[in-house]
């Protein structure tokens, strides 16, 4: 169940992480893109901790929607959109209720096949939102899964981004923005957003 | 005060300038606004450059051509927030741009505009 200072938590757990990881996220698309989601991402949720921080929050819904307008504004790149989209995406759904996780996360996947168009297998952060948001609705995710969704990514050919003009060539690496989202869904079992 | 203004969208600022230049040139009653790169200048492309050059834009009707996959995310989202209409075309960047712009100089109707951009479609 979500609640606002739960919320902020796992958001701010999820900066942090992003901060930590960012020269490895930016190596990674480095390999198969144009070397930038580490800076992207460490820029967007910085942001993201400034307005959470600001003001004092009263729903789960508005906490969702104001990260999720930082992130989009202030990441840049595909996952900017991708990321805002998902976020605002769980906002509208946190509307119609916090304590349902597994809908505001179906929510949230929703939001980015419907911006990015990507199927499973396609090489990016849907390939980590998919099965993860399938393991919350059975309650079995864990972080030794998010990582093999996230090393599932390697042998992919990317169809969907900048990797995509590589073909062939972008088989053999892990997709960054899979590994940006694993650090998400991490957050969320360490701060126990999933716990009843 | 014009209907219909054109929208560019790219990666790198210096794209947009050379391409602002190059349609200005055959279409100087055309409202062009562009958005290049990053809030910082850098190789990207930013919501809120292209939202910016949406308001910026004397047309109330836009006709918008992009660079890359991203370029199109940010333009969805800015054109689902916007009140403006704002019409993205999947055309070859500089062709389908100065096609449309052309075309609206010459004061051509807009479905056959449509019409013509129709073959220029490469993404
Ligand atoms: N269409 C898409 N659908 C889902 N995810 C996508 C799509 N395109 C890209 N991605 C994800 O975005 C990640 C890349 O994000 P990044 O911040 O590096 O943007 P970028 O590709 O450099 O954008 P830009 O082309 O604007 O520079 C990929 O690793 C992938 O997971
Ligand atoms: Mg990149």
């Amino acid at each position: 169940m979500l609640t606002v200072e739960k919320t902020i938590r796992w958001l701010n757990l999820f900066g942090q992480k992003v901060e930590e990881k960012k020269v490895y996220l930016s190596e990674l698309d480095q390999a198969i893109g144009d070397g930038d989601h580490g800076t992207n991402m460490a820029r967007g949720t910085a942001a993201m901790k400034t307005v959470l921080e600001q003001k004092a929050y009263d729903t789960v819904q508005d906490v969702l929607k104001t990260a999720g307008m930082a992130l989009l504004s202030k990441i840049g790149g595909a996952s900017g959109p991708l990321y805002g989209s998902a976020f605002i995406g769980m906002a509208k759904q946190a509307g119609e209720g916090a304590a349902d996780v597994s809908a505001i996360l179906e929510a949230g996947l929703e939001g980015i096949r419907k911006r990015g168009n990507a199927e499973a297998g396609d090489k990016t952060m849907v390939d980590v939102w998919l099965p993860a948001v399938d393991a919350v609705k059975n309650k079995e995710l864990s972080r030794e899964r998010i990582d093999e969704w996230v090393k599932a990514t390697e042998p992919m050919k990317a169809k969907k981004g900048r990797a995509s003009y590589l073909g062939e060539r972008s088989i053999g690496h892990m997709d960054p923005g899979a590994v940006s989202s694993g650090l998400l869904f991490e957050s969320m079992i360490e701060e126990g957003v999933l716990d009843e | 005060m014009s209907d219909y203004g054109v929208l560019l969208v790219s990666h790198v600022p210096q794209i947009v300038e050379g391409l602002s230049i190059l349609l200005r040139e055959v279409a100087p009653d055309v409202a062009i606004t562009a958005a290049g790169g990053t809030d910082d200048g850098g190789v990207g492309t930013s919501f809120d450059k292209i939202q910016t050059a949406v308001l910026k834009n004397a047309g109330e009707s836009l006709l918008a051509f992009y660079d890359l996959g991203s370029s199109k995310m940010n333009l969805d989202m800015v054109a689902e927030l916007s009140d403006k209409k704002i019409e993205i075309f999947d055309t070859a960047f500089i062709e389908g741009a100065y096609t449309a712009t052309a075309l609206l100089q010459a004061k051509v109707p807009y479905h056959e505009i449509l019409k013509q951009l129709e073959p220029l479609k490469v993404k």
